[in-house]
């Protein structure tokens, strides 16, 4: 029986089995399916927290199966309910059970930047899920990556909104002081998109792209290695045969509209805008080169985790919530419209409704339909953080030899997200480590060193 | 004649504008339809692409965008989202304090300068490698040291507008006549009483003129620590349009801050003519 079942039904039987053999019963086995996703299994985290606590409440009761289910053959599952209640504060259970240790710190301030891979962490403002966590955040929109990197580190945000690959260049010290920072939860997967200029409409097969211009974020960022991956996987070397400038994202559109850059990779809600400006056309989703990658990630420095591990706990619950919420599809209307105001992206709805709602305009006249264009997952995986040290390495940011896994658990930490999913009535994967390919090419987690080697272009070491 | 002279002025100030806006307005003109799309794709695209209408607003958008600005100037939606006036007041307060912090110091060393040529000859060579530094090389160093966004930009005003104000005081004070110091001296005036009955006075119109320059700086550099720091002001509000591609938005605050250093400008101009003094 799971934690998750319901545990007045007296019909439940305990080895039932399932269709893939895997599960105990259907119900696990759905649950599990969900769970990959990280899908609320309960429509309200309220009800969710309750049958976990009804749960383990009856089953301290009546720690014989049997006997249990013979009590609620007898009695009825309602009348077992009120009994249970009667003589344990249920309600206070749970709320207790909600709020875990009381936040150190309840008013805390999170930096994103107006891009939609911040849905999470901003919609949780509006949408109320900082407030069901206990916490009063305010939720602040910043300039850049360099600025919001700096604001963090000095302290002046309490966690914030990071391109995935951020947390990992802070803790080694690539480009700032090195500073021990995590990440809590990863925020979207997919979710990005080459552009072209529309002068382009005709050069659609990257081998002709030697000598043009691309725009990217940040350098330390999956649209870097993404960029990177794909045109060396068409023979073209990014470091000799195109240029890649590192610009802030609203400026990509007017210099694409400007001819100062021939195309970017860039975070959605500028893909689709480029395309409404009538400026540029979607060549792919960067779900085309690897689908389910990480884009942002939601990011603490280590130093917030222990002075004030409650209100990061919190935190992490409201993150994971919204992200939870933000995966639903029937959801995505809402959240575009809770997000576009000035106070927050700052974008029309039109453009944050077809990035969420995966029905867009693809700039050459189609009208395309992707419901998992941008898709949001919470884990950590580690091997995410192994797959992108693997990149830094192969184009030379990081010199020398790296312990891959050491590094990845330093700052994905799967074990303690595992833990606040587990408290939460979510199913979180059992492993931290998964293995997926990146353009039809697989990816080995625990050979890093092997997957380095087997790219033909990379930078020389 | 001058009655005259002004009226005339005031016709050609208009008649440029209205060139101006006219030019302007036929610039940015729509098309007419850009391309036949279907409907569907056309209702998730743009105007511009949609209707060929200009990516640069027109002087009635612009316009009626001012109007609903000026309408509620201090609406609060939030952190992120502010009205008008309750950025520009955070502009005007941090250059206050940063150009106060740099009167307090720039005026009582400016005097040290003027009145010791030793001092001033030893000081000359770091106040000319430092005058002409722009803010936004000072913003990431101020950043690291400081630790604190907002006051960085505080302090990035006071370091960029200390300057014409030191080197005019210094200025103004070395060149005060020697006739009036020598009298002083005569009548056994004493320091203090000499610096402050012969010396500012003196020196006072020296020292607007240099506090006038520091304050034009003191607005120009505001907004763009603004646009870096992020958070509220002005600076923030051109950022914050920018990310959205407003353009319109962009234009209305470029004239805001115009007219807010203008206003700067003249009350300073104002101040010092009440010091000046007939020769």
């Amino acid at each position: 029986m799971s934690i998750f079942d319901d545990p007045f039904d007296a019909d439940s039987r305990v080895n039932a089995g399932c269709i893939c053999g895997q599960h105990r019963s259907p119900a696990e086995h759905e649950h599990a399916l969900r769970a990959l996703r990280c899908e609320p299994v309960v429509e309200s985290a309220e009800k969710r927290y309750e049958n976990v606590v009804a749960s383990a409440v009856l089953r301290a009761v009546f720690p014989q199966a049997a006997t249990r289910r013979a009590f609620l053959k007898s009695v009825g599952a309602a009348t077992a309910l009120a009994a249970v209640s009667q003589f344990f504060p249920l309600k206070t259970a749970t709320e207790a059970f909600a709020e875990a240790g009381a936040p150190e710190k309840k008013d805390l301030k999170v930096g994103f930047i107006p891009i939609t891979c911040a849905t999470p962490i901003i919609m949780a403002a509006p949408l109320g899920f900082y407030a069901k966590a206990g916490l009063n955040v305010e939720v602040v929109k910043t300039a850049g990556w360099a600025v919001i990197r700096d604001k963090t580190i000095n302290k002046e945000y309490d966690a914030s909104h990071m391109l995935a690959p951020m947390p990992i260049a802070i803790s080694l010290g690539l480009g700032a002081q090195p500073i021990p920072f995590t990440v809590p939860a990863i925020e979207n997967i997919n979710g990005q998109g080459i552009v072209l200029s529309m002068k382009h409409k005709d050069k659609r097969d990257p081998k002709d792209w030697k000598g043009l211009k691309f725009a990217i974020p940040f350098d330390y960022s999956m649209h870097n290695y993404l960029l990177r991956y794909y045109l060396a996987e068409h023979g073209i070397d990014p470091d000799t045969d195109v240029q890649l400038r590192s610009v802030p994202p609203p400026e990509m559109v007017a210099n694409l509209r400007a001819d100062n850059i021939d195309g970017f990779l860039a975070p959605d809600n500028i893909c689709q805008r480029a395309i409404y400006d009538g400026v540029g056309f979607l060549h792919i989703l960067s779900k085309e080169i690897w689908d389910g990658h990480p884009c942002c990630s939601f990011a603490a420095s280590r130093e917030f985790i222990t002075s004030a591990p409650n209100s990061f706990a919190a935190l992490t619950r409201a993150i994971v919530d919204a992200t939870a919420y933000a995966s639903k599809a029937d959801n995505r209307k809402q959240i575009a419209e809770a997000i576009a105001p000035a106070n927050y992206i700052n974008a029309p709805v039109t453009v944050l409704e077809q990035v969420l709602t995966g029905t867009y305009a693809d700039g050459l006249g189609g009208v395309k339909t992707d419901p998992k264009r941008v898709d949001f997952d919470p884990f950590p995986w580690q091997s995410f953080a192994v797959w992108m040290l693997t990149q830094m390495k192969r184009w030379g940011q990081i010199k020398g030899d790296v312990d891959y896994k050491a590094v990845a658990e330093q700052i994905y930490l799967a074990t303690d997200t595992r833990k606040v999913m587990t408290e939460m009535g979510l199913t979180p994967p059992k492993d931290s480590y998964k293995s997926f390919s990146v353009m039809g090419k697989p990816f080995d987690p625990t050979k890093p060193d092997d997957y380095v080697a087997s790219f033909k272009i990379k930078k020389a070491s | 004649m001058t009655a005259s002279l002004r009226l005339r002025a005031a016709v050609v100030s208009i008649v440029l504008l209205a060139v101006f806006l006219g030019a302007w307005h036929l610039a940015t003109r729509s098309t007419g339809t850009a391309a036949n799309m279907s409907p569907e794709y056309a209702k998730l695209m743009g105007m511009t692409a949609t209707q060929g209408k200009s990516a640069m607003p027109g002087p009635l958008d612009v316009g009626a965008k001012l109007w609903e600005h000026l309408k509620r100037p201090f609406y609060d939606n939030g952190p992120n989202d502010k009205g008008l006036g309750i950025q520009l007041a955070f502009s005007l307060g941090r250059v206050m304090l940063g150009y106060l912090i740099a009167v307090a110091i720039a005026i009582p060393l400016g005097f040290l300068i003027g009145m010791s040529p030793l001092m001033s000859k030893a000081l000359d060579p770091f106040i000319q490698i430092m005058k002409p530094i722009s803010p936004l090389a000072w913003m990431p160093l101020a950043l690291y040291t400081i630790k604190d966004s907002s006051l960085s930009a505080i302090f990035v005003i006071f370091i960029c507008s200390v300057w014409p104000m030191l080197i005019n005081t210094a200025f103004g004070v070395a060149s005060v006549r020697k006739e009036w110091i020598n009298v002083a001296r005569t009548l056994e005036v004493g320091n203090v009483r000499r610096a402050f009955t012969v010396i500012l006075p003196a020196a006072a119109p020296t020292i607007l003129t240099g506090m006038r320059i520091s304050i034009g700086i003191a607005w120009l550099v505001i907004v763009a620590a603004e646009m870096l720091v992020g958070g509220t002001g002005i600076g923030y509000f051109v950022w914050n349009e920018w990310n959205n591609l407003s353009i319109t938005n962009v234009i209305i605050a470029i004239l805001l801050i115009g007219v807010v250093g203008m206003v700067l400008d003249q009350i300073l101009a104002r101040v010092s003519r009440l010091v000046t003094f007939p020769e």
